[in-house]
């Protein structure tokens, strides 16, 4: 059904017809899957695709309903992770497992002491770790707590501690997400070397450009059903991202400018402590003023200080001509400011709640007028907002925890909606989301200015910062560095320039 | 099923306990009812035909003249004659025989209850020796109505008295339920129970005319002692949020300063009565005003008045955690306190409001318990604050916080009642039982954990 050619080696893995079902959402429709020793098979698909599931039902974690597992030709059944683990399938999830008060050499060991007492085979254990980083090409001492090690290397610890359950196939999930390019480049080498010395890989990311380096092959998943898998050859940039979408894009970025009027949030003097050190700028009616800066520039720590999320140590903030006294969120958004938080799951949603309660959370005024709730009218509310921006929920009732990443970060979306503010703050709105739904939230900026909101996105993706700003703001060391106006003629290095100055 | 196991397992666990407490209490059942009278008339005239002459003999308590009172009229309407009505006890009812038996009249049947055939003017071989003694009394039976196997857990009167006796702890776990979904916890509400017991005896007496207080000073009176509770709960509140001490910190302190107060008025209180010679004892503090005493003695249309409040309070306490802002703003401080700022939730005056609320539901308890014992006890309510956390929890609301029921809450506290008043029963000591309710506890944040721990696997 992929048009793959019959390969003469025999699969290393082989995944068929796997079938999912949560309580009300098909997770996976028949999904096939094969892996070959020594090669590299690139699992991209939207948040929601059925990736993790996936993942999960390899690594023994979930159970599957229909279908079946093989390694090597013979059939397995695994009934939790150590199975999977023995059965030679090992998986780097995000959050890494790993204790941060042990060595290396005990982390990649833990859980596989000697069963009587005896004294641990110390000496044998950190000439294997030596092995094992010399065989992935990384130097680590083996005697380094795990906390004081970068993210990187606790990955090649990760990495290591695999190798060291002999390890058949390794599947990665978007192992690159919190490295540097430089960093990223290493693991790269590692995952290479670990192809050369015929372990199967399984790459999972959002970032294509990656995908180009590293897949040998591409499997794209569509809600939870099998798009197809090719080999990297025979695919382009825009193909793949039609496969994940199920449609063409046209642009990565949909700007439309809207008419800009009068400033409407201005802001002067923002001050707090080292983090922000006299900030001032304006946003006018129907403009999206993009906001950019390193890590730790005091994008965010403006943002807070805008919304009252933090007190501030001087400056005024005003909307339409009116200076604004904020003591608390509560004042900002009854004002006509809200934030749209970087981290959804600790600031974005109380995630044990339901969607519902989420949802009217910040439109109390408006569901409960008098204190009490006016079910129909909140229940009402959300209805509006679950067609439009494609919310996948089997219910109201249902707890936000157990929506995938993209779906949590559109109730976010749909309660400030909502509250129809004038002034919409998003902090690195399309951070972990995939491509389509980016797409979806440009869309939202775009008919925000159009109704002439202000808007003011943070991001540090620059091509996005290109693409969808009206003026770009650079921030460095808790100041402004640098405005462009002229975003048409802008460039990335031009950004950077400004952000490290 | 498996989700109604989880949403009403508790309930399922209360039926069960009931069942079995009335399986094993089951045991021979003497009704005094007035459906018991009116069958038992019929019997006699079924007996004795229409013109039968009856005496009824009952004690001198409000159900009896009930009982005497159907029995006396099924006999009328039917044709039967109630010769005398004797209340009182075996004297009385022999007098009353010797009366009728020396007028010559004539007398067929005694109509009486079980503990009233166990009289010796009634017993059997009696009854032979009044026949020879008097010709008017020859062939006298004695009736009574047929007594039956039935648990003796499973009464009307026993189940209000389960209720009854633990509406204190039930009423204050409302407020403890609305701090733990908080995330938080209130160990002060023992201490602050006494202290409102105290404050409102020692007011009455003092201020509020004692003995012969009105109606009006007693509601003001209360209102203080339930204010001091609240104004405790609020100081709570604001030392959790505004100064960031734990929670049980704050309450631990408010626990032992609250109960030394109590004590403190109390002692003070009992000098002050002596004259201010003695240095006083840590006696309850008596109230004689018999409207208060009404309040927590007194029952309507045969429910007891402290069940009442605590229905109407469950109930109201149910609506503000479901259908209104409150109740979301509660869930949501204690599922994500960060989150729900940045909502635009008012953190601080949600955790002060929901401590002060809880304060003055526990000075409503202490109402309650001051009427029901006509007095404040500087000793009351020891204990309680554990004894509510374990309705709570056993109610299934996490400690973590975000989640809980005031249903569950309620379910919780009768849980504990039961198997309480079961124990009593069945004879165990009272620190046995505290061992049993020790498991109990650990068992409910067990069953908790587990629930959590599916939950997340197929998630």
């Amino acid at each position: 059904m992929t048009g793959d050619a019959p390969d003469v080696r025999h699969p290393l893995l082989v995944m068929r017809g796997i079938e999912k079902t949560y309580p009300g959402v098909r997770a996976l429709r028949g999904v096939d899957l094969q892996l070959r020793a020594g090669e590299v098979l690139a699992l991209v698909g939207e948040n929601g695709a059925g990736k993790s599931t996936l993942i999960k039902i390899l690594g023994g974690a979930l159970r599957f309903d229909a279908g079946s597992i093989e390694i090597g030709g013979r059939p397995v059944h695994f009934r939790g992770p150590l199975a999977a683990q023995q059965a030679g399938i090992s998986i780097i999830y995000q959050e890494f497992n790993l204790v941060p008060a042990l060595t290396a050499r005990e982390n990649i060991f833990l859980g596989r002491e000697p069963r009587r007492f005896s004294w641990l085979p110390i000496a044998q254990e950190r000439r294997r770790s030596r092995e094992l980083f010399q065989r992935i090409g990384v130097a680590i001492d083996p005697e380094t707590p795990c906390r004081d090690l970068t993210v990187a290397e606790q990955q090649v610890v990760e990495i290591a501690k695999a190798l060291s359950q002999q390890a058949r196939v390794v599947v990665m999930d978007e192992p690159s997400a919190a490295l540097s390019p430089r960093e990223t480049e290493h693991l790269f080498a590692v995952i290479r070397e670990l192809k050369s010395q015929g372990i199967g890989v399984i790459y999972i990311s959002h970032r294509l450009s990656e995908v180009f380096e590293i897949a040998d092959r591409v499997m794209v998943l569509r809600d939870g059903a099998h798009v197809g898998m090719r080999p990297i050859g025979e695919l382009s940039r825009d193909r793949i991202i039609e496969m994940m979408v199920g449609r063409t894009l046209d642009t990565e970025f949909p700007k439309q400018a809207a008419r800009i009027g009068p400033p409407r949030l201005v802001v002067n003097d923002l001050r707090r402590g080292r983090a922000v050190r006299g900030v001032s700028f304006e946003v006018r009616r129907g403009e999206v003023v993009t906001l950019t800066g390193l890590v730790g520039a005091g994008r965010t720590e403006t943002a807070r200080l805008i919304f009252g999320a933090d007190r501030r140590d001087g400056g005024t903030i005003a909307l339409d001509g009116r200076t604004l006294r904020l003591s608390s969120p509560r004042d900002a958004i009854a004002a006509g400011i809200c934030l749209l938080t970087e981290d959804r799951k600790s600031q974005g949603l109380v995630l044990s709640r339901s969607v519902q309660e989420n949802f009217s959370l910040p439109n109390m005024n408006r569901f409960a007028p008098w204190g009490l709730l006016r079910a129909r009218r909140e229940c009402a509310a959300l209805e509006s907002f679950v067609n439009p921006l494609q919310i996948k929920l089997t219910g109201r009732k249902q707890a936000a925890a157990t929506l995938s990443g993209g779906n949590q970060q559109k109730i976010v979306l749909a309660k400030w909606l909502a509250r129809d503010a004038e002034v919409v703050i998003f902090d690195e709105p399309t951070r972990g989301i995939d491509v389509g739904a980016k797409y979806e939230i440009y869309l939202l900026i775009n008919r925000l200015a159009a109704q002439g909101k202000a808007v003011l996105m943070i991001s540090s993706e620059l091509p996005e910062v290109l693409g969808m700003g009206d003026r770009i703001l650079v921030m460095h060391d808790g100041r402004i560095t640098g405005e462009i106006a002229d975003v048409a003629g802008a460039t990335q290095e031009q950004i950077m320039e400004l952000a490290v100055r | 099923m498996k989700r109604l196991l989880s949403e009403y397992g508790s309930v399922l666990v209360l039926l069960a306990l009931c069942a079995y407490y009335s399986a094993v209490t089951v045991g021979p059942y003497h009704p005094v009812s007035p459906g018991a009278g009116r069958k038992l008339a019929r019997t006699i005239l079924d007996d004795c035909g229409a013109g039968a002459q009856v005496l009824i003999a009952i004690r001198k308590t409000a159900g009896d003249r009930r009982f005497a009172e159907a029995i006396r009229q099924e006999l009328e309407t039917h044709g039967g004659n109630v010769v005398q009505t004797v209340e009182g006890s075996a004297a009385e009812v022999r007098q009353a025989l010797e009366t009728i038996a020396q007028s010559g009249a004539r007398l067929q049947a005694v109509a009486t209850h079980h503990p009233g055939s166990e009289w010796g003017p009634l017993r059997e071989q009696r009854l032979a020796e009044w026949g020879q003694r008097f010709p008017g009394l020859q062939g006298l039976r004695v009736y009574k109505p047929r007594s039956y196997p039935w648990p003796s857990f499973f009464t009307r009167q026993n189940l209000l008295n389960v209720v009854n006796q633990n509406a204190a702890v039930a009423i204050i776990a409302i407020g403890m339920t609305m701090v733990i979904i908080t995330a938080g916890i209130d160990l002060s509400v023992g201490s602050l129970l006494a202290l409102s017991a105290v404050l409102t005896a020692v007011s009455i007496q003092t201020w509020g005319g004692g003995a012969g207080a009105g109606t009006p000073a007693i509601l003001a009176c209360c209102l203080l002692g339930v204010g001091v509770c609240g104004l405790c709960g609020a100081f709570s509140g604001v030392m959790v949020t505004y100064f960031r001490v734990p929670a049980f910190i704050v309450t631990l302190s408010l626990m032992m300063l609250a109960r030394g107060l109590a004590f403190i008025i109390a002692v003070r209180y009992q000098s002050w009565l002596a004259g201010g010679t003695t240095e006083g004892t840590p006696e309850a503090v008596r109230v004689e005003a018999p409207s208060f005493v009404t309040l927590g003695n007194g029952s309507l249309v045969g429910i007891p008045n402290p069940v009442w409040l605590m229905v109407l309070l469950y109930i109201l306490a149910h609506v503000v955690m479901t259908r209104t802002s409150l109740g979301r703003y509660i869930y949501a401080v204690g599922g994500n306190a960060e989150a729900a700022r940045l909502s635009g939730v008012p953190v601080f005056g949600v955790l002060i409001l929901v401590y002060a609320l809880c304060g003055v539901l526990t000075g409503l308890s202490g109402i309650v318990d001051a009427s029901r014992f006509s007095g404040g006890r500087p000793s009351a309510g020891n204990m309680y604050e554990l004894q509510v956390i374990a309705a709570v929890v056993v109610g299934g609301t996490s400690l973590a916080g975000g989640e809980g029921r005031i249903f569950g809450t309620l379910i919780g506290a009768l849980i504990i009642a039961v198997i309480q008043n079961g124990l009593n029963m069945a004879g165990v000591t009272s620190y046995e039982q505290m061992v049993v309710f020790g498991l109990l506890i650990l068992l409910a944040v067990l069953l908790d954990q587990l629930k959590k721990h599916t939950w997340r696997r197929r998630g």
